[in-house]
């Protein structure tokens, strides 16, 4: 039986009564009174996470012209948009790359600046048909002048994601950043122990339609995320030492805020999308407490060799990694991070705020996330 | 006069003592700020050079008559504070620590005196937000 449901956590949240805490201030609770107590005192933990995540984009429904067209390619500020879906839907991709500045600017680029209100060039292209003989259309479009324009990411808030580093005698570019040659720096990307899914690591209170803080507003857990892994190696209380669980989040675009979503680029790589995402978790019982009292210091995750060209993988604690530096054959390198630990706190401290005020309820999951399947399939070259 | 320059020396050079000799032979002090050297190897230098304005452009031409390339930083560098997010990649690629983000709070800080213009912060920032400003050459 757990100590408390989640219907009384939200009758206390109704009341302005519940105890909220972020995991981070959760940490201390649990070390200076014990996992028994504090699940008593606490009913809400609060995560936050700030990162790029690629694997984001939103639907926008643009409103029908007249004549009406059957849109077959659309295009946002020169970045081509996904038109094969209903006449005025689209899909428009984070990454994304405009067709006539390159990296310097992609569907990311656009979605903020949807965000901020600014007015966003549509071009669509049709075949015409008999019920929507328009075969071309140019206008501009903006958060007020469009129908729904809702952020659908298939895979957000990675549970946890390896470090990198490179083997190589020359610089790469990737996605985790500007890797030195030699083992010249290490860069990881979670907010540790203020990240969601490492706070809930078995996934006991998240799942589909758990209400979440999603780019400054309000936004729901969808599905679980694509490349949900979560038979990966896991540390004895429950964290897994590499990629695992992931989350597919939606939430109203309209209503988001550019201070939780930015576009951004990495160098010779490509344009993402920094989401800033938090999570309540409800302690129900003496073992949520134990969960999210969990530190850098018990998560861990595996330096890989961005190159490819080694197998090198060494497994390092969240808290080595914040000291600044790992040591990598016997040599001190230098880490730094890639996800914002202070916007990451914003979030998870925005969240505690808005819970704490009778704003934000708890939703019951429908589903919880899975917690065993098949390992990830890999793409094998079939064919000719 | 103090100057901050990048030095690349082609794998047959790495053992030259190029320090000793700017130290004996043009009287500036030098002071090594970034290494990345290895036998057989490209290596590269990055050294403030402090001395008379004479003696340093004596010593430039002497690093180039050894088959030893220069580079002078000479610039500033513009930081964009309100649209930064503090996620801290330029710190990954900073060589001398003037860009860090440290505990407890994980803001950003940079420290002007440590900064050598390198610029290797300006492609890592994923927001673009910071900037290399040339200076006009000293007179």
């Amino acid at each position: 039986m757990p100590l408390k449901t989640i219907d009384e956590i939200n009758e206390k949240i109704s009341e302005g009564k519940a105890v909220v805490v972020t995991a981070e201030e959760m940490i201390d609770i649990v070390r200076d009174n014990g996992p028994k107590k504090a699940a008593k005192m606490v009913d809400v933990v609060t995560t936050g996470t700030f990162s790029p995540m690629c694997s984001s984009g939103a639907f926008i429904n643009f409103g029908h012209s007249t004549p009406g067209i059957r849109m077959t390619r659309v295009w946002l500020n020169d970045v081509m948009a996904y038109a094969g879906i209903a006449a005025v839907d689209a899909y428009i991709g984070a990454t994304e790359l405009s067709e006539s500045q390159g990296m310097a600017y992609g569907g990311a680029h656009v979605i903020q600046e949807f965000i901020e209100g600014k007015d966003i060039r549509l071009r669509a292209e049709s075949y015409g048909t008999d019920c929507y003989p328009r075969k071309s259309i140019t206008t501009t479009i903006n958060k007020n002048n469009v129908n729904q324009a809702f952020m659908f990411n298939p895979r957000n808030c990675y549970q946890n994601y390896p470090a990198a580093t490179n083997s190589t005698d020359k610089t790469i570019y990737t996605y985790m950043g500007t890797l030195l040659p030699q083992f010249g720096n290490v860069t990881y990307c979670t907010s540790g122990q203020l990240s969601p899914l490492l706070n809930d690591p078995e996934y006991r209170t998240i799942g589909i339609g758990t209400r979440v803080f999603f780019g400054g507003t309000q936004g729901y857990v969808a599905f679980q995320g694509t490349q949900h892994d979560p038979e990966q190696e896991r540390m004895p209380n429950g964290t897994p030492v590499n990629l695992a669980g992931t989350l597919a989040l939606i939430g109203d675009m309209k209503n988001m805020s550019v201070k939780y979503i930015r576009a951004a680029i990495y160098e010779k790589y490509g344009v993402t999308l920094f989401v800033g995402v938090g999570i309540p978790i409800p302690v129900l019982d003496e073992d949520m407490a134990i969960k999210t009292g969990v530190a850098d210091k018990d998560i861990y995750t595996t330096i890989v060799d961005k190159s490819g060209q080694t197998s090198f993988s060494q497994r390092v604690s969240y808290q080595e990694l914040r000291s600044g530096y790992v040591t990598i054959h016997g040599r001190k390198v230098p880490t730094a991070p890639l996800s914002s630990m202070k916007k990451a706190r914003e979030i998870a401290n925005e969240l505690k705020t808005w819970i704490q005020k009778g704003e934000f309820l708890l939703a019951k999951p429908a589903e919880l996330l899975p917690r065993h399947q098949q390992r990830l399939n890999r793409l094998e070259i079939r064919g000719d | 006069m103090t100057i901050k320059v990048n030095l690349t020396f082609p794998p047959a050079k790495v053992t030259f003592p190029l320090m000793t000799q700017l130290v004996r032979n043009f009287g500036l002090e030098v002071n090594i700020l970034h290494a990345d050297v290895h036998l057989n190897k490209t290596g590269k230098l990055i050294v403030e050079l402090t001395g008379e304005k004479e003696n340093i452009d004596k010593a430039l031409q002497y690093i180039e008559e050894q088959g030893i390339t220069y580079h002078v930083f000479n610039g500033t560098l513009t930081w964009e504070e309100e649209n930064c997010v503090h996620c801290g990649a330029c710190t990954s690629v900073c060589p001398s620590r003037a860009l860090t983000i440290d505990a407890p709070d994980y803001i950003l800080a940079y420290d002007k005196e440590k900064c050598l213009i390198c610029g290797l912060c300006v492609k890592a920032c994923p927001m673009r937000i910071l900037h290399v400003a040339q200076r006009e050459p000293e007179a």
